[in-house]
Parts: C-alpha cells; sequence; structure tokens
C-alpha cells in the first residue's frame, strides 16, 4: 500500500492560501463575492469538522442505534433541503419528500449493504454512513428536481388536464405525460452522469479511496456498484415523490384544484 | 314537452377571492342558481365578462363542485353518478381546442380508448367522427399541432363526440375562430342537436349566435340569473331593463 498523507492542523493553515486565491480573484474582478466565500469558507470548516468528530464518535462507539439516528438525521435533513427548493410549497410536501427519499433511499441501501457488499453486521459505520450519505444526496437532488417539474408542468398545462379530465380520464391518467416529464428530467442528470464517469470526472468516492491509499482497481469497483446504486435510488424516489406528490393537485373526485394563491411563479 | 335534463336548484358557488382588497376571503360566483336545461335543446349562456358563464358549465360536468344546492341530471343527483361516467355523458369543449400531442386520430380516440375500446374498433370511431365534423379523413394521421385552428377546433368536437355524450358543454366554442369557421361551428351544433337529438348549453358573447342557433337563452351577470326564456322573446321583448342594457351592450360586467 502506498504511503497516506496525514494532514496536519498547519496542512489546514496552508490551504488558506487557496481561499486567498479566491478571495484575490472576487476582489480584482469586483465580483463581489468576498462576504459570500469568507462565510462560505468558514462554514465549510465548522461544518465539515463538527461532522467529522461526530462520525468519529459513531464510528469509535460503533452501535446500530447510533448509526439509525445517523441515517434519521440524513433522512430529516435531505427532505427538509428538497422541500425548501421548491417553488411551490405545501404543508404536506415536506412529509412527501421524507416518505420518497426514505423508501428509495433504504431500499436502495438495503439492498448495496445486505446483497451486494454483505456487510457484517449491517451497521458496520465505514460502510453505512458514507453509502447512505451519497444515496440520500442523490436521492434529494432527484427527488427536488422531479417534483419542482412536476408543479411546474401542472401549472403550465391546466387546460390540458382538464380536458383529459373531462373526456372521463381518472386524475392519474390526466397527469401521466406530465409525470412522465418531470421523472425523465429527475434521471437525466444520473443517466448523463453514468455515460461519462470515469471519462469526463473521476467521482469523489473514488478520489477519496485511492488518496486513501486504495488501488484503483480496487476503487473503481466500488464506483460501479456506487454509480448503479445511485442510479436506482434517483429512480425509486423521483417515482414515489410524483406519484405521491401529484395526488395534492386533485380533489378525491378528480377534479384538478384551483392553483395556488401566494407562490412564485 | 321535452323531458328535463339538467335541474338545478339553489346553486351557489364560492372561490377564494383573488384580489387582496377583498374583505371577504371568499368570492361569490354564482348566487342562488335555479334552471333547468331541456332535453334536446340548445341554451346559449350570456353575460358580460366574469359573469359566472365559465363557472356554470364546470358545474354541469363537476370539473367543479358547488357550495351550495344541488344538481340532477336525468332526476339523479350529480354526486351520486360515477364522476366518469358523468364527463363521459356530458362531454364539454372549450375556446381554444387544447389537443394533445400526437395525431389526430390518436385525439379522437382518446376517450374511445379510456374506456377501453380496441385500437381498431376506435379507429373506425375516429373515421366516422371526423366526417361528423365536416373534415376529411386524410387529416387523420396529421399531428394535431399542424392543423389551422379552426380545424383543430372540429378535432376537439369529434373527441368529445367520441365519448358518444347526451350533452355537449360548449364554452366560446368558436372566440378563437375566423366568422367562416365559427359559421361552420354553428351549422354543426344545430346539426348535432337535431341529428343525434344532443342537448347543448353553449356560452357566447355574441347575441347574433344565439338569436341564430339557440331555443333558449340564459343571461348570468354577477352570479346571478338576470332573465331566462325562449331566445325568441328575449330578442323581441326582454323583460329585465338589464337585458335590454345587454342588447346594447351597455351592461358592464
Ligand atoms: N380559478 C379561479 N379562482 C378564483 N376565482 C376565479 C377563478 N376562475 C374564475 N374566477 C372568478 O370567477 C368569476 C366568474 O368567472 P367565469 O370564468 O365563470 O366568468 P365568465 O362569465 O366565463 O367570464 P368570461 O366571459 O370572461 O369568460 C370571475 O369573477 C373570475 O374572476
Ligand atoms: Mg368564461
Amino acid at each position: 500500500m502506498l504511503q497516506y498523507i496525514d494532514i496536519g492542523p498547519g496542512d489546514i493553515a496552508l490551504a488558506l492560501v487557496l481561499v486567498g486565491i479566491t478571495l484575490a480573484i472576487s476582489l480584482w474582478q469586483h465580483l463581489d463575492l468576498h462576504g459570500d466565500l469568507l462565510v462560505g469558507s468558514v462554514r465549510a470548516f465548522i461544518q465539515l469538522m463538527a461532522v467529522g468528530y461526530l462520525l468519529q464518535l459513531i464510528f469509535n462507539l460503533n452501535r446500530w442505534y447510533l448509526v439509525v439516528l445517523a441515517l434519521v438525521i440524513m433522512l430529516l435533513v435531505a427532505a427538509g433541503n428538497a422541500y425548501r427548493r421548491q417553488q411551490e410549497r405545501w404543508p404536506q410536501l415536506f412529509f412527501v419528500m421524507l416518505l420518497a427519499i426514505g423508501c428509495g433511499g433504504l431500499l436502495t441501501l438495503t439492498i448495496v449493504i445486505a446483497v451486494v457488499l454483505k456487510v457484517k453486521p449491517w451497521y458496520q459505520p465505514q460502510y453505512i454512513i458514507p453509502l447512505a450519505g451519497m444515496i440520500v444526496g442523490n436521492a434529494m437532488v432527484g427527488a427536488a428536481l422531479a417534483v419542482n417539474r412536476l408543479t411546474g408542468e401542472i401549472k403550465a398545462h391546466r387546460d390540458a388536464i382538464e380536458v383529459a379530465l373531462a373526456l372521463g380520464a381518472t386524475a392519474r391518467q390526466a397527469i401521466i405525460p406530465y409525470l412522465r416529464a418531470s421523472l425523465r428530467a429527475a434521471m437525466l442528470p444520473t443517466v448523463s452522469t453514468m455515460m461519462t464517469v470515469g471519462i469526463v470526472q473521476l467521482p469523489g468516492m473514488m478520489t477519496g479511496q485511492i488518496i486513501a491509499g486504495a488501488s484503483p482497481a480496487a476503487a473503481v469497483k466500488y464506483q460501479i456498484v456506487v454509480t448503479y446504486m445511485i442510479a436506482a435510488a434517483t429512480a425509486l424516489t423521483t417515482i414515489t415523490a410524483t406519484l405521491t406528490a401529484y395526488r395534492y393537485y386533485f380533489t378525491p373526485n378528480h377534479q384538478l384544484k384551483p392553483p395556488l394563491k401566494n407562490t412564485a411563479a | 314537452m321535452n323531458k328535463v335534463k339538467f335541474e338545478l336548484k339553489d346553486v351557489s358557488l364560492e372561490r377564494p377571492d383573488c384580489n387582496s382588497t377583498g374583505k371577504r376571503p371568499t368570492a361569490i360566483i354564482l348566487n342562488r342558481i335555479n334552471t333547468v336545461f331541456l332535453q334536446g335543446q340548445i341554451t346559449a349562456v350570456m353575460g358580460p365578462s366574469g359573469a359566472g358563464k365559465s363557472s356554470l358549465l364546470r358545474l354541469l360536468n363537476r370539473l367543479e363542485d358547488p357550495g351550495t344546492g344541488s344538481i340532477t341530471l336525468d332526476g339523479a343527483n350529480l354526486k351520486d353518478l360515477n364522476i366518469f361516467t358523468l364527463r363521459r355523458r356530458v362531454g364539454m369543449v372549450w375556446q381554444l381546442p387544447t389537443l394533445f400531442p400526437g395525431t389526430v386520430a390518436a385525439n379522437i380516440s382518446y376517450g374511445p380508448r379510456l374506456r377501453g375500446i380496441p385500437p381498431v374498433a376506435a379507429a373506425t370511431m375516429a373515421r366516422k367522427l371526423i366526417q361528423t365534423v365536416g373534415l376529411t379523413a386524410e387529416l387523420l394521421d396529421r399531428p394535431a399541432a399542424s392543423l389551422s385552428i379552426g380545424q383543430q377546433q372540429r378535432v376537439s368536437l369529434a373527441r368529445t363526440l367520441a365519448n358518444e355524450p347526451e350533452v355537449l358543454l360548449l364554452d366560446e366554442p368558436t372566440s378563437a375562430l375566423d366568422p367562416t369557421a365559427a359559421a361552420n361551428i354553428l351549422h354543426l351544433m344545430a346539426d348535432l342537436r337535431s341529428r343525434l337529438g344532443l342537448t347543448i348549453i353553449f356560452v357566447t358573447h355574441l347575441p347574433e349566435q344565439a338569436r341564430q342557433v339557440a331555443d333558449r337563452v340564459l343571461l348570468l351577470s354577477h352570479g346571478e340569473i338576470i332573465e331566462s326564456g325562449p331566445a325568441l322573446q328575449f330578442f323581441t321583448a326582454p323583460r329585465d331593463p338589464r337585458s335590454r342594457l345587454f342588447l346594447n351592450g351597455q351592461l358592464e360586467g
């Protein structure tokens, strides 16, 4: 195994040179970003240090309930984030996101942990935490994208939806073209990433494994599993999210509810 | 005497008020509407913009439900009917055709396909219906979007007729059309009534159209019925002063 270089506090201080370069460009070109850049740099530092200590704690204690707690927190934060990214929000939408990311994420995570990697015991933090992080992160982006697109489509195609309803379609039948468009839009980034992965960019996880000393040959095998895993999680989450979310726009009698007020266009 | 198709009793509809200056959280769109629509009659619904004409039509195929009051179709409360059956029996056509992406044939077959009619039978229906609305069968394989707006409106009518409705609701079906295309749609309406015995309720802002084809006129203003009666009487001897204002183009919304 190659030598793994540990980063000391002094080395991190040296990395501030990189922040300095960014700041200099902002000032030089009058981008007016230096305030945000400073805050961002400090936040990144604090957040990552905090997460690092927290994870270290979970790793050291190695208890299943702590792992479960971490997963629950991840899900809540992801659902909240997907919710906040919506142009049109309604109270239950947070729970739609939670359900979608929860179902899609946990199912995928179970398959990877129990079937593909056969991790024993299942709650080994070294595996479940990073994998869950990637799954939940991608599921969150997918769900946010899909539901945003769906609400946009509904807003833009109210006429066509009512035409379909008036012709005897169920709410589901009336919405299906827009559901498909939303799912495609949300899946597309994942699919195009699959097309170019390894050629255009090296995924962060693989880079990390290689730096940490894993052989590239071993790292790519993980990356292949992770790539498929992300695709599955995105597909499951977006379909759950859209199939649940569209119902909000209809009454039980297959009537399209009037447009929501006080939402950004 | 024709039998009663639709009967509306004390039908009111409120919606959340759109303009924020309103003191009330809801606006009254329709206020205690009592009326009947007779089988095989053509009724013209008229009135100033915002009177509630479109809203009235939307209650009849339950795209919306009234807050209070009851509506019956052939004596049965709309709420007791299967919603999909109801919407097939009561077809609707809007001001804009709003055809689906795809061919003309696919558009006309939409309703039959939903009902589970096999593709071949649905295609036969489409072939027949395109002629019913006065277009040629060659158009069937064309993308719907490639047709003129007048042709599209006829296709949308054919699409609705494919459900074999008993009632046709038409919301300003000719407003987007040129005079010739508009006249064609009006002829078609009269034709459908006499050949198929359809009950037709159509919204128009042109008294001329009502005079041409309607048996009966219903004048709405601010969600209330101002006058309702035989078209001939409405045009020759309107009872309500506001009807006279309307016919002179002076009734404000
Ligand atoms: N989705 C909606 N939400 C709230 N109010 C609405 C909505 N749609 C229409 N309204 C209001 O309901 C009232 C009646 O509208 P409606 O469309 O039935 O009128 P109309 O007689 O068809 O008018 P027009 O001739 O302009 O088509 C209007 O005051 C309108 O502002
Ligand atoms: Mg209208």
